[in-house]
C-alpha cells in the first residue's frame, strides 16, 4: 500500500471523508439509491435486530470492499462477479457463525436475513463500482460510509418501529404504563413490513424537504 | 487478456482459500455454538415446565436447580435414574432424539430421555419431542404431571417453518392452549393431544380435553405438531403405563 501513495495524499483527506459523509445524506444506499429495501423492512421491528444487522453489513462491506481492492489487478474480468461473490459469501458465513457463537438470541432473530446479506445489493454494487477502481483504504473508507449510511436509517426505522408498535426500545419500556390505564394501544401495523415501507417513504419525505440537493429539477 | 488458465488456477486458488477460511472458522467457534445450543435446549425443558424467570445467563445454573433427575429409558419402559452430579453432564441431556427416533424405526435399540423437575414441591416429568414440519425438523417438550396425564405446558422450536403461519407454533398463544390438557381417556385408553383443524370445538364434548386449535394457514405444520406428539409419546408409552397413577 505505502509504495503506491505519490503525492502522500493524508489518510482522512476531505475528498477521503467525502466517501462517508456522502453516504450519509447526498448518496445514501436506502432513501436515495433505494438499494437493500429487503433487508432494511424485515429485520427493523426491534432495535436490536436492526443494530446488529447494520453491525454485520458493515463488517462485511468493509472487509470485501478491502479484499476485492487489494486483488483487484489479479481479478480476470470475466470471472469478477463470481470472484466478488465468493468474497462477499465467505465474509457472511464468517459473520453468522460469530453471531451464532457469542449473541445466539439475535441471531435466532435475524435467522435467515444475515445469510441474506450475500444478496443485499448495496454490497455487490460497492464491490463493482467502487472497490474493483480503487486502492484498498478509499475502498475500506467507502465501505465504511455506505454500511452507515444503511445503518442509520435502519436504526431510524427500527426506532420508530420499536416505540410505537411495542412501546420499548431495545426492550426497556419507553411509554410509561400509566398511558396504557389511560387507554393508550400500541400500534400493532408498526410491527407488520408495510409499515416499515411507509416509514422508508416518511424518512424520504423528510431528508428531501431538508436537503434541496436532492429534489430534481421538474 | 487473461488466458483460460490463468482464470482457471485463479478460480481455484480463490475457493481453496475461502474453503479453508471457513473451515477454520467453524471448527474454532463449534465449542461456543455448541454451547449455546446446549442453554436453548435446557431453557426449552425449564419453560415446558413454566420455571419462571430463566434467561440465557442464568439457563445453566437454573437447569441444574431445578432438574433433580434424569432417566434414561428403554423400550420396555424401564428407567436408569441419574440423580448425583451435575444434571447439564447427565447421561439423559447427551441423548440426541433424531438419533435414538431413528434406531427406533430401524428396529434396533434405544434409549430416550426424561427429565424430572422438582418446582414448588411438585414433580413435573417431561419428555423431549421430535418430528417434521412443513419444511423440516420440529422439535420441542412436554411437561406431564406425575399423573402422567395432565400436561403442564409445552415448548416448540422449528427449523424454518413459514413465519406469520407454521412458525406460529412457538406463539405463547399456541402453546397456552395445551395446559391441563390430558393424554389419555377417562376410560384408560391413549388419545394423544390432537391439533384440530377448524378448532378443538369440532370434537364431541367429552373429547375435547384432548384436543385444541390448529393454525389457520399451517395445516401441514400443525398436523407435524399433532403427529409428533402422538409418535413420540406412543414411543414413551411403556414408561407412561408403569408410572402412571390410575
Amino acid at each position: 500500500m505505502s509504495t503506491e501513495n505519490k503525492a502522500k495524499e493524508p489518510l482522512f483527506s476531505t475528498k477521503n471523508l467525502k466517501l462517508i459523509t456522502k453516504q450519509l445524506n447526498l448518496s445514501n444506499p436506502i432513501t436515495v439509491q433505494v438499494l437493500g429495501i429487503c433487508s432494511a423492512l424485515a429485520v427493523t421491528a426491534k432495535l436490536m435486530p436492526a443494530i446488529v444487522m447494520s453491525i454485520s453489513v458493515l463488517v462485511v462491506l468493509a472487509a470485501s470492499n478491502v479484499v476485492i481492492a487489494l486483488l483487484r489487478k489479479g481479478i480476470p474480468p470475466r470471472i469478477r462477479i463470481i470472484v466478488q461473490l465468493v468474497v462477499i459469501a465467505t465474509m457472511v458465513i464468517l459473520v453468522d457463525q460469530v453471531l451464532k457463537a457469542f449473541v445466539y438470541d439475535v441471531s435466532k432473530q435475524l435467522s435467515v436475513f444475515v445469510g441474506l446479506i450475500i444478496t443485499n445489493c448495496i454490497i455487490m454494487g460497492r464491490l463493482e463500482a467502487f472497490a474493483m477502481s480503487n486502492k484498498p483504504w478509499p475502498a475500506f473508507l467507502d465501505g465504511i460510509g455506505n454500511a452507515l449510511g444503511y445503518g442509520v436509517i435502519l436504526v431510524m426505522i427500527a426506532f420508530l418501529r420499536e416505540l410505537f408498535g411495542s412501546g420499548t426500545l431495545l426492550d426497556f419500556r419507553i411509554i410509561p404504563q400509566g398511558f396504557y390505564d389511560f387507554g393508550y394501544v400500541n400500534n400493532g401495523l408498526m410491527i407488520l413490513p408495510p409499515m416499515a415501507l411507509i416509514t422508508v417513504g416518511v424518512i424520504i419525505w423528510v431528508q428531501r424537504y431538508y436537503t434541496r440537493e436532492l429534489i430534481e429539477e421538474n | 487478456m487473461y488466458s483460460n488458465g490463468y482464470i482457471f488456477r485463479y478460480a481455484a486458488i480463490l475457493v481453496i482459500v475461502a474453503a479453508a477460511l471457513l473451515s477454520l472458522a467453524a471448527m474454532l467457534l463449534k465449542p461456543y455454538q455448541d454451547k449455546n445450543i446446549a442453554i436453548e435446549k435446557m431453557g426449552g425443558i425449564l419453560a415446558s415446565a413454566k420455571v419462571e424467570g430463566v434467561e440465557t445467563a442464568n439457563t445453566i445454573k437454573a437447569f441444574n436447580q431445578f432438574v433433580v433427575e434424569e432417566l434414561v429409558v428403554d423400550k420396555d419402559g424401564n428407567a436408569e435414574p441419574y440423580k448425583d452430579g451435575k444434571m447439564e453432564d447427565g447421561p439423559a441431556f447427551k441423548i440426541d432424539m433424531k438419533k435414538e427416533l431413528y434406531k427406533m424405526s430401524k428396529g434396533n435399540a434405544y434409549h430416550l430421555p426424561v427429565y424430572v423437575v422438582n418446582k414448588d414441591g411438585e414433580t413435573i416429568y417431561i419428555l423431549p419431542l421430535r418430528g417434521t414440519g412443513l419444511w423440516g425438523p420440529i422439535w420441542g417438550n412436554i411437561a406431564l404431571k406425575d399423573d402422567f396425564n395432565t400436561i403442564i405446558g409445552v415448548t416448540f422450536d422449528h427449523k424454518g417453518e413459514t413465519p406469520g403461519l407454521g412458525a406460529e407454533i412457538t406463539t405463547s398463544a399456541f402453546k397456552d392452549q395445551f395446559v391441563g390438557k390430558k393424554i389419555f381417556h377417562d376410560d384408560g385408553s391413549f388419545m394423544s393431544v390432537m391439533v384440530v383443524k377448524g378448532g378443538a370445538k369440532k370434537l364431541p364434548e367429552d373429547m375435547q380435553i384432548h384436543g385444541v386449535d390448529a393454525i389457520s394457514g399451517g395445516t401441514i405444520t400443525s398436523n407435524g405438531v399433532n403427529d409428533m406428539i402422538h409418535d413420540v409419546l406412543t414411543v414413551y408409552l411403556p414408561f407412561i403405563q408403569k408410572n402412571r397413577k390410575q
